[in-house]
């Protein structure tokens, strides 16, 4: 099944690329990976979804861990989360296909971003499905060009996860730690 | 303790030595160029010594032998470009084999990186899958930081080579020196997890209601310095234990307890132990291919207990009923005053009689039918060499599984090789790591016709170093161990698997190394004694039969029980006399 990680990592240069080696490497495929600023500058936000059953979830998680700049992994697949895609498609719209390509958008709760004289260009938000849908019904007046953003999720109600969460406060390494045999 | 240094300036290259002396290094292995050199100059005023090996493959190997044989994390040092890819080899051996090693690179001056300049290479990049954590230190003002971090993350948890690329302006460069100022700082870092109450409980139960349990020792136990504890553990609760090959040493061979190697080429009455058992207690070992065979019918009936600090090797190949995350000697202090006593003759006697049935006699008490056999050598190495402080260093192939099944280690880290790479040529600089971090131990490499034929130039380091390392050459004119699965899965075409050899003995002596050829039994123990009298390095040409072959055998993929026996009435094990 299809499941869906919120990976918090520290702000550093390479850990994109240590995040996506690991998925290749361990041959786990990513089918979304979006990452953005925090309100701790420090601290990015991924969010991962992959294929996995129950066991490969867990390894998931656990080798995400090994990675020395992840901050906290959580498996939000069976919580009650809001899960949201963009999209802006361009759609071929000509004279007379130019209101139905406006009522489909309307009906979808999209928004008109842009009006050229052969085309609309429509964002939408939403769940990967609705955004699916849309383009769906819109694929028979032409779509010439699509963008998705690729998901970002967040667990719904007071089950927060922060970045601050995220940081586990200051490594402490006693004095003999220095010599000691491994 | 050392002074404080808050507000001393020092460059680059500078803070790095001392931070490495601070870590408690005293030797490095290593090999210079024009990126590393700043670092190679500032040398002058450190106390660390450095040893100048023949090849960037042979310091990383060194690095490790180091590490394993000492337990502290080895150092090994290198130029740009092909000086770091020349490591790639040593750092995925250790980091499959969880060595502690840190690698300092030399990088381009930080304002031409990327721009494809002399000797440049995103080692980074290239070692990012190989290592346990990397990186690349472009400011003088990140030295410090990087190399504490470097080395708490190489030693801690599940130990691993880290590498710290450094660019030439950062080791030219000045900056302020705080050691207690550039404490580490992972905040994502958690090396020290430690299992649930319920999980300790669920365990004792398994191993009180079980009749047949083993214990599978491993790596792990030498790692963790649990070898007392696995040995309490063991003895409290009467249950035998196995050894995978890495775990060889923790466990002590005479030990009644102890049934000797399991796997591929381990005893035949160990794996029907394991086919046979109803409970497995995997102690730091993370069921490597090797150990299993055929994971569908791994085991079948037994309940699995997983003693592992890394949480990603839960369920990985085998799935456990019982997963214990945390360190296996702190995880054994707490079962420990709760594991009962039971008595579980029944069990210990139906081993015995899977043993009984296993050809056990002792290859001494064969007549010598003018042949010398591997298993003569190192059984004969084994009696004059058990009673001192020894450590054998072995390379990959028959000559390894035979070290294995033939010399009884009673401690850890006596035995040093390379198990989850298999790297070939591993043996002699990992042996001269061995050596440094242990100068008072008796070290012998052993080592096949074809692997010593990948890092023979580190002679010129063991002669250079004035280190008394003794070398014993395991000559059987084939890459033994491929010539053997062509012998059983490619109907015998030895495809570019005979081996026309220089004569080892003059090479040794054209590097000033003292040598012998034996080609009999009888010279065999006159050999050892004479290298081990002599002062200086001694190479030993061990001139052995060569279509012999490691029985048993589990081939890839078939099960633990289908054990590809030895034909003929030869023996396949030593016993103890
Ligand atoms: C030619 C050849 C033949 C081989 N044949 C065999 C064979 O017949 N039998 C055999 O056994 N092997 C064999 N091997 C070796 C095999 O490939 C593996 O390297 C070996 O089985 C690994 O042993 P291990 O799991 O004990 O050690 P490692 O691979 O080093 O694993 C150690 C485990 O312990 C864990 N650990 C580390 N520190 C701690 C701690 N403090 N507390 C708890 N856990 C910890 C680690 O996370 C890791 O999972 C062969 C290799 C070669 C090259
Ligand atoms: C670097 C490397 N290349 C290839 C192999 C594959 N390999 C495994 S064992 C072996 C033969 C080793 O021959 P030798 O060193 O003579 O030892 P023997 O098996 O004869 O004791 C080979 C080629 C390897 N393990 N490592
Ligand atoms: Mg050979």
């Amino acid at each position: 099944m299809m499941n869906t990680f919120v990976v918090y990592v520290e702000n550093k240069p390479g850990v994109l690329t240590r995040v996506a080696s690991l998925f290749r490497r361990r041959a786990f495929n990513i089918d979304s990976l979006t990452v953005g600023r925090t309100e701790k500058p420090e601290v990015s936000r991924m969010t991962i979804t992959a294929e996995a059953d129950h066991d490969q979830a867990r390894r998931i998680e656990a080798n995400l861990y090994k990675l020395v700049n992840v901050l906290l992994v959580e498996n939000i697949t069976h919580e009650p989360s809001i899960v949201r895609d963009l999209a802006m498609i361009k759609v071929a719209a000509t004279h007379e296909a130019r209101s139905h390509v406006l009522e489909l958008a309307s009906v979808f709760r999209a928004r008109v971003v842009d009006v050229a004289p052969d085309s609309l260009t429509i964002e939408i938000t939403g769940a990967e499905d609705k955004i699916d849908g849309l383009l769906e019904v819109l694929r028979p007046y032409g779509v010439l060009e699509m963008v998705r953003t690729g998901i970002v999720a967040m667990r719904r109600g007071k089950n927060t996860i922060s970045p601050a969460t995220a940081i586990n406060g200051e490594l402490e390494i006693a004095e003999d730690d220095v010599s000691q045999s491994v | 303790m050392k002074p404080k240094t808050a507000g001393k300036t020092m460059t680059g290259a500078g803070i790095l030595w001392e931070c490495i002396e601070r870590e408690g290094v005293k030797d490095v292995f290593g090999y210079p160029g024009g990126a590393i050199l700043p670092a190679y100059d500032a040398l002058k005023h450190s106390k660390i010594h450095h040893i100048l090996v023949r090849h960037e493959q042979g310091a990383t190997h060194m690095a490790d032998g180091y590490a394993r044989a000492g337990g502290k994390v080895g150092v090994a040092v290198a130029t740009s470009g092909p000086g770091a890819t020349n490591m790639v080899t040593g750092i995925a051996t250790a980091m499959l084999d969880s060595s502690p090693i840190v690698c300092i690179t030399g990088q381009v001056g930080s304002k031409l990186i990327g721009s494809d300049a002399f000797q440049e290479t995103d080692i980074t990049g290239v070692t990012l899958p190989i290592t346990k954590h990397n990186y690349l230190v472009t400011h003088a003002n990140e030295v410090a930081r990087t190399i504490r971090e470097a080395f708490y993350v190489a030693k801690s948890g599940r130990p691993g080579p880290v590498l710290v690329d450094i660019t030439k302006d950062a080791q030219q460069t000045s900056a302020e020196f705080d050691w207690d100022a550039a404490k580490p700082q992972l905040p994502g870092y958690r090396p020290d997890l430690s299992p649930e109450q319920k999980e300790y409980e669920q365990a004792l139960d398994l191993i009180h209601k079980s009749k047949r349990p083993v214990i599978l020792a491993g790596h792990g136990i030498i790692i963790s310095g649990a070898m007392q504890e696995v040995r309490d553990f063991a003895e409290r609760a009467g249950i035998p234990v196995a050894l995978t090959l890495l775990g060889i040493g923790a466990f002590p061979a005479a030990h009644p307890l102890n049934l000797g190697m399991m796997g591929m080429h381990g005893e035949a009455w160990v794996n029907h132990t394991i086919q046979e058992a109803d409970l497995l207690l995997a102690f730091g070992m993370r069921f490597d291919d090797r150990v299993t065979g055929n994971l569908k019918t791994y085991a079948p009936n037994a309940k699995k207990i997983h003693i592992e600090i890394d949480p990603a090797e839960i369920n990985k190949n085998v799935k456990v009923d019982v997963p214990l995350v945390g360190d296996l000697r702190e995880v054994l202090h707490e079962l420990l005053p709760h594991v009962e006593s039971i008595d579980r003759s029944e069990w210990l006697d139906l081993i015995d009689k899977l043993k009984g049935d296993s050809a056990v006699r002792d290859i001494q008490n064969l007549p010598d039918s003018g042949h010398l056999y591997a298993a003569h050598v190192i059984n004969d190495l084994w009696r004059e060499t058990r009673d001192g402080d020894t450590v054998i260093v072995t390379d990959v192939g028959q000559h390894q599984m035979w070290e294995a099944q033939y010399y009884k280690h009673e401690k850890a880290r006596s035995l040093i090789t390379s198990g989850g790479l298999g790297t070939m040529g591993f043996a002699l600089p990992a042996a001269i790591g061995a050596k440094v971090a242990r100068p008072e131990a008796e070290v012998w490499v052993v080592v096949g016709d074809g692997g010593f034929q990948m890092t023979l130039c580190e002679l010129a380091t063991i002669v250079q170093e004035k280190l008394k390392v003794n070398i014993a050459i395991i000559n059987n004119g084939f890459l033994g161990m491929v010539r053997q699965w062509q012998e059983f899965f490619y109907e015998r075409n030895y495809a570019a698997t005979p081996l026309l050899n220089p004569d080892f003995a003059k090479l040794a002596e054209a590097y000033g190394i003292r040598s012998m050829t034996v080609t009999e039994r009888s010279q065999v123990v006159p050999s050892v004694r004479s290298a081990r009298e002599h002062d200086g390095p001694v190479l030993i040409n061990f001139k052995v039969e060569q279509e012999d072959t490691v029985y048993p055998m589990v081939a890839a993929g078939a099960s633990l029980h289908e054990m590809i026996r030895r034909p003929s009435k030869i023996v396949e094990t030593a016993a103890d006399e």
